[in-house]
């Protein structure tokens, strides 16, 4: 287990560690070299940007998010939107099969990425609008699933005794759920909440009804994780002086203990993340998560499945795409870690 | 050992009991009626009499979860005909009974995973053991970092590309099928050859990154290098000392990752157009046909709950210094 080293000195740990906490500061200055003086947390900064593949890394990572984000003021540029049947209007573009004339996949310089067989519509286009569907779905995925285990994880390791063992038990028990199957099966009764299922189910419902289920699954590993750092962080020294002079345990969570825990946290919600992508592109690609004609990446693999024999170039971008993005993330992932613990030699 | 598994197992047969509870009150107890959920869209008030009378709907939900427990142990009677003693219920759209349909299955999925599981230990381990004794060559770096592509990868995008290059464009293998061992014995190899390499090729990735980085902490400890240093030869060591102990973490995923594929491969089923409990499992939750997801369900924990039995007396087995008990 990670521990920062300032966790020893008792008395002034609060601010120190809060410091640590913020990996994207970027007030050092690292020209002297030196480390005495600085915080753990400039002092990970320091090692992190000497990773020159982390940095790589980190920076496709960036640029997958930017991307995503701005996927409409891209489509401004290039003036394409993801919805509109090119195909349609553009009776060149298809044969009468339906397949993309021309170039594979109908590469061109008006469709960077081709067009889809049938439909017409952009592929770039579409896969950017995909890729910010499932960025923005997995986002507060990870977000609450992370809340979640770490609320719960703090709360059994802290107090201990009945209410730890229930909590584990808890804990167990959706471990033992099968996850795949039970995404899957528990998405229409979730969304039957919200819509009557002889009425359209609007995005927004769809959108809530994963974010219900995946951060439902999702916290456990991140429970475990913080209960059992918490454990041996309870019966630290500063954890006792705290309550000797008088710390309220709201307060001993808040600011003692979960400072602390800020690395393990950052580190598995850095794997958590690419699980909730690829969790959401599976329920897409089985034909659970979204639809038509929500732009979403998942969806994109199921449509390829369909017409890959006849068209492979469709699937092409968004696989090449998501490689590249879950190998940065792992990347990253692994650069942050020696990052916060040059010891752990992989 | 008996013991330890009579407990384990009976712990694992009261989690079970607790899932089906769960799964049981959300399909047939939350949001709204289930008859709804179960009709679709178009449908009539009459079909919705119809199917509440056959699921019983309109008895209290604690009476329904005790008939359905009730079936699994003594089997149920119902309209379209006696369910025997596992009885999981009778799905709605095909009228046939759960149970059935589930074991007719159930062949493919075992085929499917213990096949590619096969596969991907021997690769993974070998790779990864490789990779850690000769740690910092060039070996090491190509297979870590081809470990580290393949496992960034996704069932539904390698699949599509070596069936187009295999089959498709080049026709030197079939489509894959699934034909029973008991009938064709080399079809069912050969049918199954592509999904099993495709699924051990991901999988391999995940294995090899960890056997090596469990192998490379095992080197450096004490009593690796104390065995080292009184003069026993590598590779004795490599294998009977640091091998051993660098298995625990893997026997952990193993099981994980064997009890979920066992209750269905979703994915690579959907992938290559096998029938199996995966594909299954997609079917009934799009037709919106309870009893069988219920059913899918329950027999995917099962298999998970008995795997984590399994691994935890593999500790056991592996590890001396775990106590069973």
């Amino acid at each position: 287990m990670t521990s920062p080293p300032q966790a020893a000195t008792a008395g002034n740990d609060t601010t120190t560690a809060g410091e640590s906490a913020s990996l994207t500061e970027e007030k050092t200055d690292t020209t002297q070299g030196t480390t005495a003086g600085r915080s753990p947390g400039q002092l990970m900064w320091m090692r992190f940007k000497r990773d020159r593949t982390g940095v790589i890394a980190g920076c496709v990572v960036i640029f997958f998010f930017a991307i995503a984000a701005l996927a409409p003021v891209v489509g401004w540029i290039y003036g394409k939107d993801p919805y509109t049947f090119y195909g349609l209007e553009d009776m060149s573009l298809l044969d009468p099969f339906g397949y993309p004339t021309g170039s594979p996949g109908g590469v061109s310089g008006d469709h960077w990425f081709g067009v889809e067989p049938d439909l017409g519509r952009d592929v770039m286009m579409q896969l950017l609008y995909g890729m910010r569907t499932s960025l923005y779905t997995a986002v507060p995925v990870t977000i609450v699933s992370v809340i979640l285990g770490v609320l719960l994880g703090l709360v059994g390791g802290f107090f201990g005794g009945k209410t730890d063992y229930w909590i584990g038990r808890v804990t167990d028990f959706f471990m033992a759920l099968p996850s795949q199957l039970f995404l899957i099966s528990t998405m229409p009764v979730v969304v039957a909440l919200f819509v009557a299922p002889d009425k359209e189910t609007p995005v927004y419902v769809r959108f809530l009804a994963m974010l219900i289920i995946l951060s439902f699954l999702g916290w456990m590993g991140m429970a475990r994780l913080v209960r059992s750092a918490t454990l041996s962080l309870r019966e630290r020294e500063f954890v006792e002086a705290a309550k000797v002079s008088g710390a309220s345990r709201w307060r001993i969570l808040r600011k003692e203990l979960l400072p602390n825990l800020y690395t393990p946290i950052l580190v598995q919600g850095t794997l958590m993340l690419p699980m909730a992508i690829l969790s959401v592109a599976f329920l897409s690609y089985v034909g659970i998560g979204y639809t038509e004609p929500t732009p979403d990446w998942g969806r994109m693999f199921q449509r390829a499945g369909e017409i890959y024999q006849d068209n492979p170039v469709y699937m092409l971008f968004p696989g090449i795409a998501m490689v590249i993005f879950i190998v940065s993330f792992n990347l990253l992932g692994d650069s942050v870690r020696d990052a916060i613990d040059p010891k752990a030699g992989r | 050992m008996l013991r330890f598994l009579i407990r384990r197992l009976s712990s694992a047969f009261v989690i079970l009991i607790l899932i089906s509870a769960f799964t049981f009150l959300i399909f047939f107890a939350a949001p709204r009626d289930p008859a709804v959920l179960a009709c679709g869209k178009n449908c009539t008030e009459a079909a919705k009499d119809i199917i509440r009378d056959n699921l019983g709907l309109n008895d209290p939900i604690a009476q329904q979860y005790w008939e359905f427990m009730r079936g699994i142990v003594m089997g149920r009677d119902f309209s379209v005909g006696r369910c025997d003693a596992p009885c999981l219920g009778v799905s709605f759209n095909t009228d046939l009974m759960v149970w059935d349909t589930i074991v007719d299955r159930l062949p493919l999925t075992l085929s499917l995973s213990l096949g590619g599981l096969v596969i991907f230990l021997t690769l993974g381990l070998g790779a990864g053991l490789m990779a850690a004794a000769k740690k910092g060559t060039v070996t090491d770096k190509t297979l870590s970092s081809m470990s580290l592509v393949f496992s960034s990868m996704q069932i539904y995008f390698l699949g599509p590309i070596v069936l187009g290059a295999l089959v498709f464009s080049s026709g030197i293998m079939e489509s894959p099928r699934y034909v029973p061992i008991t009938e064709d014995p080399l079809g069912w190899f050969t049918g199954l050859l592509i999904p099993w390499f495709v699924m051990a090729l991901i999988f391999t990735a995940q294995y090899t990154r960890m056997s090596r980085s469990s192998m490379i902490e095992q080197l450096q400890e004490e009593h690796v290098r104390t065995a080292r240093a009184k003069g026993m030869s590598r590779p004795y060591v490599f294998f009977r000392y640091a091998w051993r102990g660098s298995l625990i973490p893997i026997v952990t995923i193993l099981g994980m990752d064997l009890g979920a594929l066992l209750g269905g491969a979703i994915v690579t089923e959907m992938t290559f157009s096998l029938a199996g409990i995966g594909r299954l499992a997609v079917d009934a939750v799009t037709n919106i046909d309870l009893p069988l997801t219920m059913g899918v369900m329950l027999i995917g924990a099962t298999f998970i709950l008995m795997c984590n039995v399994v691994v935890d007396a593999a500790y056991a087995y592996i590890d001396p210094r775990v106590r069973l008990g």
